[in-house]
């Protein structure tokens, strides 16, 4: 059964990587790949926010942190050294598995509603430290230049595109490993009740920072093409505590029982701000994001998902 | 009675405990060997300590400086989960159940974590949760929610957890606190085959019937200090347990 | 020399004040467990409705403090039972939930404040404000002097409430063992209502202190996130006293670095001190754990 389950999924994921670059191939108008590019971005970040928040419960207030990070890591690197997209996109996931274990070293021991205030004081600590560094360009921010695209990417953004259409395979085949696995398990146990799985044998802050790592490498590594995909760095936008709030609500209102719910949350949000973004003002934007979160938080806690479960429970019953 | 084991050696040992939260001396000076196979009683009034001491043995309270030794070995450093698969498991005052998962999906936790995931397979853990569960008399409700279950059962899924960790001692926090007659004597019943089977087991319990009929030694507390312990009759025979329960 | 004296005593005033501040969240967090990440958005929504009433109504900013005081109360009790309600009751799961709705919560207000009122900074005028007081060859700004009484008298107030009347040691006895207050026959959940009342009624001068200290912009609740959970940690939960010290000690903090390193740096001191705290001694300063 398993074995099918993931034939399935793995059929899946090189259907959909084929569909994007023969979009690639055949769409010409920028636009989507624009739209596209963010809306994939956000599933990477929401995928990888709900391996923490999701799965353990702990709720990471610095999606923005780790984000910001992976940019600048990114920029950093191609200044420095004129690194390749591909370079810049690991040692930005080295540098948030990092990160993450740092964070999670410091806060996980405690309650959680610490480690969600330590995410928020890193965002802003981070984001004052760069913009007080120069040789990135401080808070006046820092032009890139990109280099020439490699075939058969007929632009650069296309292969962005395509780039980020591989971290999302990436991400939803971490997620759904650990789902599937002793890991999950331990993880779902310490969310219930975290004195009992420890004295049930879970080690239980092993299994978190194993989770804040990966969160945390897997959103670095989302943010790093980012400074090529604006061609354009600075530390109010890339360290933007919106990016915070809008996966957590993604993630949330998706559902974070499987892989799946932050998947759709990302989708359907994602394309909610393109709209409201470019039809009204991102100021609404924001505040349908935080309107749609409390409602969900409150009402529907287990998110879509958890909706479409109960439908299917009314269903199976009547 | 049971046939006292044949080594000497405690499997665990506590040795002038003194636990403090504050200004609040929870444990004091608190010393006992228990052997292997015992049957072992924890009384005393609410407060006295008998939690605490569970706790402290559990690995969820530190104790530095003093010490606990464990089937010979000094674990008073290691964290709650490395006491649980060295074997040491217990069940809580208020059970605390995995909500989010089905009854043999919290023994399979256990299972997964005490058991070297690595070597086996999730059909093996599977199969070795539904055997626990058969053997407490949970077959049945093995795929039922933790939500819908009675007082009675979810005691005994809590009992089988801990027993899923395959643990060298068993600690029942108040596994009867709050059931009825019968349901207390299928809680009892259960206590006493484990132990029929070589499991050190110490029992906290308020149902004094049920720990003397347990119980091989008992001990009581009161205000964190031993006032008594030996056999069940000598205990319940010293004047000062009578007062302690009795008295103001 | 002379810079750092003036920069010490300038940052006690502010500290007293980040007291005023924080002291609602102390109740809040402290005593009463709930993740109140929204509190400094409420802070904000304070001050902008003394700005209302000052810009339009010509009431001073401290008496429009006190009259929207009332108002906070009430509205503190509603969303308390609604927190209580939504999340306190439902168990472990929640927690996570709870801390997503104030984050949620927090968003909107801030959003509500610039459709309503724009970014651009607004600020009170009033007779104190503006003017400079001479100390030797110390040039101290009326406002922080008075912003500085105020937040004392504000904070003994409340200190010595929670630790003189009946109800404020109930609160307390409730933040220390709810089942012990339930067992002598008073309702807990009212008593922390009540106390959530009271730690949202104060935001009604503290909001008023907040615009008469220094301009304010709708996102400013980002920065006062750091500033109110630096001292509230920093105290050790709960503790008034430590409210104050704590408070102190990152105004010194902050007014020094702000004179040595220049404005870049000061957004990050609360959030530093904060980090720095968490990993060092999470029970705070005078706390007990």
């Amino acid at each position: 059964m398993m074995k099918r389950n993931s034939l399935a999924f793995w059929g899946a994921a090189v259907l959909f990587l084929a569909v994007v670059l023969l979009a690639t191939q055949l769409v010409s108008n920028e636009y989507w790949f624009f739209a596209g590019y963010v809306i994939l971005q956000f599933i990477v970040l929401s995928v990888a926010w709900s391996i923490l928040g999701g799965y353990a419960g702990y709720v990471n207030f610095g999606t923005s942190a780790f984000f910001g990070v992976g940019v600048y890591t990114a920029v950093l690197l191609f200044k420095a050294f004129d690194a390749p997209l591909l370079v810049q996109i690991a040692a930005a996931a080295a540098v948030g598995a990092l990160l993450g274990f740092a964070v999670g070293l410091l806060t996980l021991r405690m309650q959680g509603i610490f480690f969600s205030i330590a995410t928020i004081a890193l965002t802003i600590v981070i984001e004052t430290t760069v913009t007080n560094w120069r040789f990135l360009g401080g808070a006046a921010g820092i032009q890139i230049q990109r280099p020439p695209v490699t075939a058969p990417f007929p632009s650069y953004v296309q292969m962005l595109v395509f780039v980020q259409a591989s971290l999302v395979v990436i991400s939803v085949a971490i997620a759904r490993y650990i789902q599937n696995s002793w890991i999950g398990r331990g993880l779902q146990a310490l969310r219930d009740d975290e004195l009992a799985a420890e004295c049930t044998g879970v080690p239980t802050l092993r299994l978190k920072m194993v989770a804040c790592v990966i969160s945390g490498a897997l959103m670095c590594a989302a943010g790093a093409p980012a400074a090529m995909y604006l061609q354009y760095a600075d530390p109010a936008s890339a360290f933007n505590l919106n990016y915070s709030v809008s996966v957590l609500a993604m993630a949330l209102i998706g559902g974070t029982a499987h892989w799946i719910g932050p998947v759709i949350g990302a989708i359907l949000l994602g394309i909610t701000q393109q709209l409201l973004a470019v039809t009204i003002s991102s100021e609404v934007n924001v505040l349908v994001l935080g309107v749609m979160l409390v409602l969900f938080v409150v009402g529907a806690p287990e998110g879509i998902i958890g909706l479409f479960r109960k439908g299917r429970r009314a269903e199976g019953k009547a | 009675m049971s046939s006292a084991p044949a080594s000497e050696f405690p499997l665990l040992k506590i040795e002038a405990l003194t636990k403090r939260f504050g200004g609040f001396t929870a444990l004091d000076n608190v010393s006992v060997d228990i052997r292997p196979g015992e049957r072992f009683g924890l009384i005393g009034p609410n407060g006295s300590g008998k939690t605490t001491l569970i706790n402290c043995i559990s690995g969820a309270f530190r104790t530095e400086p003093s010490t606990v030794m464990f089937n010979g070995e000094d674990i008073t450093r290691l964290p709650p989960h490395v006491r649980t698969r060295r074997g040491i498991a217990r069940s809580f005052q208020i059970p605390r159940p995995f909500r989010s998962m089905t009854v043999i999906e919290n023994l399979m936790v256990a299972v997964d974590f005490t058991s070297g995931h690595l070597s086996l397979s999730a059909e093996d853990h599977r199969d070795r949760s539904m055997a626990i569960l058969q053997h407490m008399g949970l077959a049945a409700k093995a795929n039922a929610r933790v939500t819908g279950l009675s007082q009675v059962e979810l005691r005994k899924m809590e009992l089988a957890r801990a027993m899923a960790t395959r643990p060298k001692l068993l600690i029942s926090d108040e596994a009867m606190a709050g059931l009825s007659g019968s349901e207390v004597d299928e809680v009892l019943d259960l206590l006493l085959k484990l132990a029929s089977e070589s499991i050190t087991i110490i029992m906290i319990e308020h149902i004094m019937q049920a720990v003397m009929r347990f119980s091989e030694r008992i001990m009581c507390l009161e205000a964190g200090r031993i006032i008594a312990i030996g056999k069940p009759s000598d205990v319940m025979a010293n004047a000062r347990v009578q007062e302690a329960y009795l008295g103001t | 020399m002379d810079l750092l004296l003036e920069a010490v005593v300038t940052g006690v005033l502010l500290g007293c004040f980040y007291a005023a501040v924080s002291i609602g969240l102390s109740v809040s967090f402290g005593l009463l467990d709930v993740p109140h990440v929204a509190h400094p958005a409420f802070l904000v929504l304070a001050s902008y409705a003394v700005y209302f009433l000052n810009d339009g109504y010509d009431i001073d900013p401290l008496l429009a403090g006190l009259l929207i005081t009332p108002l906070l109360f009430v509205f503190g009790l509603a969303a308390y039972r609604l927190y209580y309600e939504t999340f306190e009751r439902r168990g472990s799961d929640a927690a996570v939930r709870g801390i997503a709705f104030f984050f949620g919560v927090a968003f909107i207000i801030e959003v509500l404040i610039i459709l309503h009122f724009g970014v651009d900074q607004r600020s009170v005028t009033a007779s104190y404000i503006g003017k400079s007081w001479r100390f030797g060859d110390m040039r101290i700004p009326l406002r922080l002097m008075v912003a500085f009484a105020v937040a004392t008298g504000l904070t003994v107030l409340l200190a010595t409430y929670l630790s003189r009347t009946f109800m404020g040691r109930a609160i307390r006895a409730v933040a220390q063992d709810e089942e012990a207050v339930r067992l002598m026959g008073a309702n807990p959940v009212r008593i922390k209502q009540w106390a959530f009342g009271i730690a949202t009624a104060v935001l009604g001068v503290a909001g008023a202190l907040l615009i008469i200290v220094a301009p304010v912009d709708p996102t400013l609740d980002r920065a006062y996130i750091g500033r109110t959970f630096c001292v509230v940690v920093m105290a050790g939960l709960g503790s008034m006293t430590g409210t104050l010290i704590a408070a102190i000690i990152l105004g010194v903090a902050e007014t020094i670095v702000l004179t040595m390193f220049g404005a870049s740096w000061a957004p990050a001191i609360s959030f530093a001190l904060l980090l720095g705290v968490l990993a060092v001694r999470p029970q705070g300063l005078l706390g007990r754990r």
